[in-house]
Order: C-alpha cells, then structure tokens, then sequence
C-alpha cells in the first residue's frame, strides 16, 4: 500500500493540453474512483501517473516524486492495466503472467502467486498454455489484472475495466475490487463509465471535467450530488 | 561430382543464408525493421576478424572477438540511430538502413581497401568420404554444423529464459511491456546486438569460400531476404528451411539445368521469392496477424 497524489498536474499530447492543473490525492490502501465524461482525461491522468504521456507539476508516491520513464514507475510498485487490456496476445497465458513477474528477485513467492492467482481464476490455470489473444474479454480482464497483481505492486491503476464487457462480468470485477485490495495489499485507482458500480466498491471519488477536478469527496459524498447523479449516472 | 554432395554444398551455402537470415528475423521481430545494413554490418565484423587473425590471433579467437564486438557495436547502432525511427514511417527506417549500408561500404574501402583479402577457414581442410562418393568437406559440415548451434542457442534462450521471454513480450507489446517495468530500450538494443553477432558468424562462415571484399555480402543479403521473407520474417524455423530449400535449388539449378547455370543462379530464389508473395503473402511459415477490433 501507498499514498499517490498528484499535485498541479498538467498533461497534453503535443499541443493539446488535457490536464489543467489537476491534484488529488489517493489515501493508502483506498479505492478510489475517477469519474468524468468521455474526453475529461481520466485516462489521460493514469498515464500521466505511469508515464506514458510527459507532464509537468508533481506526481508523489508516498511522498517522494516519480521517476518519468514508464518502465521506472513500474519498478516502483505501479501496476497500470491500461484500456485494451494490454494483455500480449501472441503469448500464452503462462507467459503473459510470468512477464508480469519478469522482474522479481523472490521467485518462490513469484510461483507462490501464481498459484494463487489461478485458484482466484481459474480460468488461467486452465488455459495456461493457450494463446492470450483467444481469450474473451472478461478472461483478458483477468488475465490482465493478474499480471499486474504478479509484478506484486503496492499501486493498481485500472482504466475501464468494463469496456466491452457483459454487465454480469463487470460486477464481478467489481465486487472482487475490495478483496484484491485487501489480500494484495493494494491501493486502487480506477477509471470507469459505470458510475454507480464504481461508486458501490469505492472509498472515495475525483470527478473530472475538462481536464480539471471538479468535485472529490467520499463515494457515498458523491455518488448522493445531485450534479453528478444527473452527469454521470442518468438519473 | 555427385548429387549427395550438390545437396550437401547447397545445405551449407543455405546454413549462411541461414545465419544471416536469422539475423534479419531477430531485428524485425523486435523493432519491427527490415535492416538492409544487415550484410554490410557482417562484413565490417569479418574484416575485424581478419585484421586480428592478421596481427596473429588463432582464428577461432578472431572470429570469437569480432563477434563479441559486433555485439557491442550492433545495440550502439540501434540506441543511438535506429531508436528515433522505430514505430514510425517504415519508408524512413528503410532509408536509414539503406544509408547504413553505403555508409558502412564506404567505411570498410577507406579502412580496408577494395583489394580482395584471403579469410582462413575456421574448419580443417578436407573431409568425410572418398572414392566413387567424393569428399565432403568439413567446412561444408562445420558451416552446417555452426547454424544448428545458432538455432539451437537461439531457441533455448527465447523459450526457456526470462530474458527471452522479456524479449519476445517487448517484440509483441513495447508500451504493454514498459507498463510491466520491462527496460524496453535495453532489450531492444540487446536484440540488435544480437542480430549483429549473428551475422558477424555468417561473414565469417562466408569469407573462406569468397574472398573478403567489402560487396562480399551483397548476394548473400539478397538470399537471406528472400528466405527471411519465405519463411514469413517472423519464424527461424521457417527462415532456417527456406534458405536450406533456396541453398539447395540455388546449387542445383546451376549444376544441372543447363539454362540457368552459374550465372543464373541468383535469379532462382528472387523468382521463388516473387513467386510465394504473390501466393501467399504472410511467407510459407509466417501466421497471419489476427487482431480483435
């Protein structure tokens, strides 16, 4: 677990600016969830924390500034399941979990993990050695999720775990969001469309809107604003 | 001279396509580039390996230490030219690839001179055999021989090391990888400087047979294009097979159909090579890229 917080962060892709002046701050071990319409930067925020995409202002874990190299951040404990998924399809599933783990020293534990994860999933244990990309998209989720949780970080950026989804499966996800975090050691950050889900698992809330914050407060806080029940969650 | 022994010359010409070939392929999985300096690179490796051979170092020892250089040299080339233009226009790599080559050519006349240099063979004269059957050479089964060590090394450390596996998840998914605090740059340059040790090998494994001359290469790359495009780019074992196959033709063809002949040669694989991108344009052993939308 960690402490993430972004202080007067401003990103962009090339001239166009995204990010204006964004701060928030993540407590250690909570879940947080960043709201927004489409093109409000949610994503654009994780990669800025990742580093993906350049930024200025401060990014701090616990206190102490990020590195600005993608695979730098990671090696701190930053475990970033992009949109997508990011799972690597021509690889089997085995692999896609031990790249994950590529750069850890205990190794016993790396193994001890995996076995962990595959009675979480099931799924990947069974079809460990078939290629990731035959996987459909809710085992891709997974898959991506528990390479992630391989690299054993103490930060999961997760960014619209839902996309192209069935309702069902998202719930899952969700609900499983509070026990990772607890048994993994985690603090969360993820970016959703799904408002109420979100809102149901979360700690607390950061609402964007044109690439500035707009609202934070705890879920119950926000997910009671009238402005954001209308914005963002249709009613 | 029989036909045992016309296969047996066409596998081992093929074994340096092969090499030189691999070399390709290891590049173009990883960055995704099709690298035309590829041959020249070998050439200046080989003459390294002559120079140090000249001074007196066993010739084992040379071709060893051009290779290890080559290594060096090879990720220096991928850092600090070919990094700016990885992922984007593949016209501009291929022009920088191509400018590569003749810069490289002109390097080696200016250091070397254009005149023609004898390079030892690193396998002992002579050979297996004699009487009605013929000889075959040992170098004709050593450079056969070198190649199966190359796949084998090849194989083993992309299958069944952890350095192998970061490598082919960066060839698959550089941002993917980075995210997973793979060093995506390192490897990359380590996947060049691989190719380039590889190829060192094929220059070396050549250069008995050639004379050493900075051109020496220039057929050579076209054969290990085309078997690296036969076999799809993407498979050693398919690339291996396919420069065996092109080796084999290649020597036959010019032995035994009388229209073809030594002069000729060189026009089989490039036909075969036409040929097969028009039939099947992923290579005989190449997959098709399946992507979900």
């Amino acid at each position: 677990m960690s402490t993430l917080e972004l202080r007067g962060v401003h990103a962009g892709y090339g001239k166009a600016q995204v990010l204006h002046d964004v701060s928030l701050h993540v407590g250690d071990g909570s879940i947080t969830t960043l709201l927004g319409a489409n093109g409000a930067g949610k994503t654009t925020t994780l990669r800025a924390i990742s580093g993906l995409v350049r930024s200025t202002g401060e990014i701090l874990i616990d206190g102490r500034p990020i590195p600005s190299a993608p695979d730098a951040v990671a090696r701190l404990g930053v475990a970033h399941v992009p949109q997508g998924r990011g799972t690597i399809g021509q690889l089997s599933v085995d692999d896609n979990l031990k790249a994950g783990a590529l750069l850890r020293r205990d190794r016993v534990q790396a193994r001890a993990d995996l076995r962990r994860l595959r009675e979480l999933f099931p799924v990947l244990g069974e079809r460990a050695q078939s290629q990731a990309a035959g996987l459909s998209g809710g085992e891709q989720q997974m898959l991506a999720i528990a390479r992630a949780l391989m690299g054993r970080p103490s930060i999961l950026l997760l960014d619209e775990p839902s996309l192209g989804l069935a309702p069902l499966i998202t719930k899952e996800l969700f609900v499983l969001l509070p026990r990772l975090r607890d048994e993994w050691g985690l603090t969360v950050l993820v970016v959703e469309q799904n408002a109420d889900l979100a809102l149901s698992v979360g700690d607390h809330a950061v609402v964007l809107e044109s690439g500035r914050v707009v609202l934070t407060g705890t879920a119950r806080e926000i997910s009671g604003h009238d402005e954001v029940r209308r914005a963002y969650l249709g009613n | 001279m029989n036909l045992l022994q016309q296969v047996l010359d066409g596998l081992s010409s093929g074994s340096v396509y092969a090499t030189l070939a691999l070399a390709l392929v290891l590049v173009h999985r990883s960055t995704g580039i099709v690298n035309f300096a590829q041959g020249q690179m070998a050439v200046i490796s080989t003459y390294v390996a002559w120079t140090l051979y000249d001074a007196g170092v066993p010739v084992w020892g040379a071709i060893g230490a051009a290779i290890v250089l080559s290594l060096v040299v090879g990720a220096l080339v991928e850092r600090f030219l070919i990094r700016r233009f990885e992922g984007g226009e593949p016209l501009a790599a291929i022009v920088v690839t191509v400018g590569l080559l003749i810069s490289v050519n002109g390097l080696v006349s200016l250091i070397w001179g254009t005149v023609l240099k004898q390079f030892p063979s690193a396998f002992p004269s002579g050979g297996v055999g004699s009487g009605s059957g013929g000889t075959i050479g040992y170098g004709t089964l050593g450079t056969i021989g070198a190649l199966l060590v190359v796949v084998l090394a090849l194989n083993w450390l992309f299958r069944h090391t952890r350095l192998g596996l970061a490598f082919r998840a960066v060839a698959a998914n550089p941002e993917s990888s980075a995210l997973l605090g793979l060093p995506v740059g390192r490897l990359l340059m380590l996947g060049w400087g691989l190719a380039a040790a590889v190829g060192a090998l094929a220059g070396c494994l050549v250069a008995p047979k050639l004379y050493l001359a900075p051109e020496m290469m220039d057929s050579v790359l076209t054969y290990a294009l085309a078997a690296a495009v036969l076999g799809g780019l993407n498979s050693a074992l398919g690339t291996v097979l396919a420069a065996w196959f092109i080796g084999v033709v290649e020597n036959l063809a010019g032995t035994y159909v009388s229209f073809v002949g030594g002069d000729m040669k060189i026009a089989v694989p490039l036909v075969l090579m036409v040929l097969i991108l028009l039939l099947k344009p992923e290579g005989v052993f190449g997959h098709k890229e399946v992507r979900r939308v």
